[in-house]
């Protein structure tokens, strides 16, 4: 698939600080690909996501968005990138409406007009029909200050997709919207990329989030930790195992040494199942068992392997 | 056309800057109360006290200083809000859209040009309220004077802008380098005549000549010209020019350098 984003060598050095911000990183992002870039705060997410979309300058490295070079073409890639902030990016004192114009007016879509009543009829009409689409029709031409969190954000993508970008990048777009409202959006999100082909760069604190993407990224202290699938994240990273226990612990320990069957102990015991298959295990236990279960490697333990670890690595250095 | 785009965007943002102050009724009347305090309390009591030593009237010569600092001030504390807006609400979306980082500038300046015009409508009618006399040819004549007085005070907010990196520190500063000018420019009382440490900082600041070129407009063929006015406008509109081209091209300069050298 062809990459609608490159990243080689990029590094950050904020002015004042002694190490770097991002710290030179390298990956791609395939065309119509959903990547969702994941790191605790300070790992270096929204200094790379402001590099990407032209508002902070790198150190050094090449980029290049929907083809453009960053740093030769930076008003193309601006044409072919949308954007949802971390912070709201509306204008409180304006309509909806006028936040919509605003936008489109910017990106050279429509002449400059001081009403809606006086914009071309195309406008319009696709005010009103993205606006229905969001169910704010009602509301759009309402002082923002007078919307819900969930609605602004609605209003946000509406408005980041009215000059068809090639990439949307969202800048932890859900954070402070109740669990429907991130739902919803989502819901709108998925169905525009998919019909669209439009390429998502996310970065989000919501690990479930993360686990509907074609690709994730997790950055640590500047440096690129993995890249790859949800799936074999989890599985490189994590094991599956068994979990088992029995009334009579002392006699299944005692078991499973005898049948050289690795275990660990924590609240129960867990058997590691790489090599076989649960089942076998379970097959060759004696013991009568009174816990048996099958624990599968979540995202967010993934995750958090990867950063205890990473903490644990400099601290040893 | 990249060059209609980018006129179409200068007139959003200016509109902008002016839809918001005709709907933040608080930011309006704010707007009015320290011209009109300035006016009303210090040009009348100055006036009521001193007007007899002055040989000229005390309150129509704080009245026209107020009217130019309020063209100049309000411009470029507009101008360096901008530095609040870079990290919040609609300015961010500015910064990401494909317009030439110089025409963000253009439509700033603009619009709180027209928005300095505003609050200066206030403080006419103010004037006319006092009795300040003021014939409907030389209000029409301000309206040029006043959008040089604001075009000089954006590009002077611009200049600061610049040189300034977060909004906390704006506030810190905007005083320093906005009350001395006041003092020194002769909004509340004449200059002509400065010890030289006074003399020295009075000339080079903006502020000066933006009230003094107003003045020389108002006091034209009256008998107080020779006292109040300091040069003649030519001079006055030639020193602006020099320095609003100054400020605007170090400001714009240093601002977008700023912008992505974080």
């Amino acid at each position: 698939m062809e990459s609608i984003l490159s990243i080689k060598n990029l590094s950050k050095k904020y002015k004042k600080s002694k190490s770097p911000a991002v710290d030179d990183i390298n990956f791609e992002v395939k065309k119509g690909e959903f990547f969702a870039f994941l790191g605790p705060n300070g790992a270096g997410k929204t200094t790379t996501i402001s590099i990407l979309t032209t508002t902070l300058s790198k150190t050094s490295g090449q980029v290049t968005v929907a083809g453009f070079d960053l740093d030769k073409e930076a008003s193309s890639v601006r044409q072919n990138i949308g954007v949802i902030f971390q912070k709201p990016s509306l204008d409180e004192n304006l309509t909806a409406e006028e936040n919509m114009r605003f936008h489109a007016i910017l990106y050279g879509m429509y002449p400059f007009r001081p009403l809606f009543s006086l914009m071309p009829k195309n406008y319009k009409n696709r005010v009103q029909r993205l606006s229905k689409l969001l169910d704010i029709d009602k509301d759009i031409h309402k002082p923002i200050k007078t919307f819900s969190g969930g609605m602004k954000r609605k209003l946000e993508i509406i408005r980041s997709l009215m000059h068809k970008p090639r990439i949307l990048f969202l800048d932890e777009p859900t954070a402070g919207l109740d669990p429907l409202s991130r739902k919803n959006l989502w819901k709108y999100l998925v169905k525009v990329k998919d019909s669209q082909n439009l390429t998502i760069f996310l970065t989000t604190h919501y690990l479930e989030e993360a686990e509907d993407a074609d690709r994730i990224g997790i950055i640590n202290k500047g440096n690129i930790e993995v890249i790859g699938t949800p799936r074999t994240i989890k599985q490189k990273l994590l094991k599956e195992y068994l979990i088992i226990d029995s009334n009579r612990r002392d006699k299944l320990i005692k078991e499973l040494k005898s049948k050289n069957i690795q275990y660990t102990i924590n609240e129960n015991i867990e058997i590691p199942i790489e090599h076989s298959n649960a089942q076998d295990i379970i097959k060759r236990i004696d013991t009568q068992l009174s816990t048996v279960d099958i624990h599968n490697p979540t995202l967010e333990e993934a995750y958090l392997d990867i950063i205890q670890n990473s903490h644990a690595d400099s601290k040893r250095d | 056309m990249q060059i209609v785009k980018e006129i179409n965007a200068i007139a959003t943002l200016a509109y902008r800057d002016v839809t918001k102050l005709l709907r933040d009724r608080l930011r309006l009347i704010v707007s009015f109360i320290f011209p009109i305090i300035f006016i009303g309390v210090l040009g009348t009591s100055l006036q009521e006290n001193l007007g007899s030593n002055a040989g000229f009237n005390l309150l129509t010569f704080t009245f026209t200083g107020v009217l130019a600092q309020t063209l100049f001030q309000s411009t470029a504390s507009g101008i360096i809000s901008l530095i609040e807006d870079r990290e919040n609400d609609f300015s961010q979306e500015m910064f990401v859209s494909p317009i030439s980082r110089y025409s963000i500038i253009i439509g700033k300046i603009i619009g709180e040009s027209i928005v300095s015009m505003i609050q200066a409508i206030g403080v006419i009618a103010f004037g006319l309220i006092l009795g300040i006399p003021l014939s409907i040819g030389l209000i029409i004549t301000f309206i040029p004077i006043a959008f040089i007085l604001t075009f000089l005070g954006g590009a002077f907010g611009i200049f600061i802008l610049g040189n300034l990196s977060s909004q906390r520190f704006a506030n810190q500063i905007f005083p320093f380098v906005i009350f001395p000018q006041i003092f020194l420019a002769g909004v509340f009382a004449p200059m002509k005549t400065l010890p030289i440490y006074l003399l020295i900082p009075s000339r080079i600041i903006p502020l000066t000549y933006a009230v003094d070129l107003l003045r020389g407009l108002y006091y034209s063929g009256k008998e107080e010209y020779e006292l109040i006015v300091l040069h003649h406008p030519l001079i006055n509109l030639a020193v602006i020019a020099g320095m609003f081209i100054f400020y605007l091209l170090i400001g714009t300069y240093l601002f977008v350098r700023n912008e992505r050298n974080r």
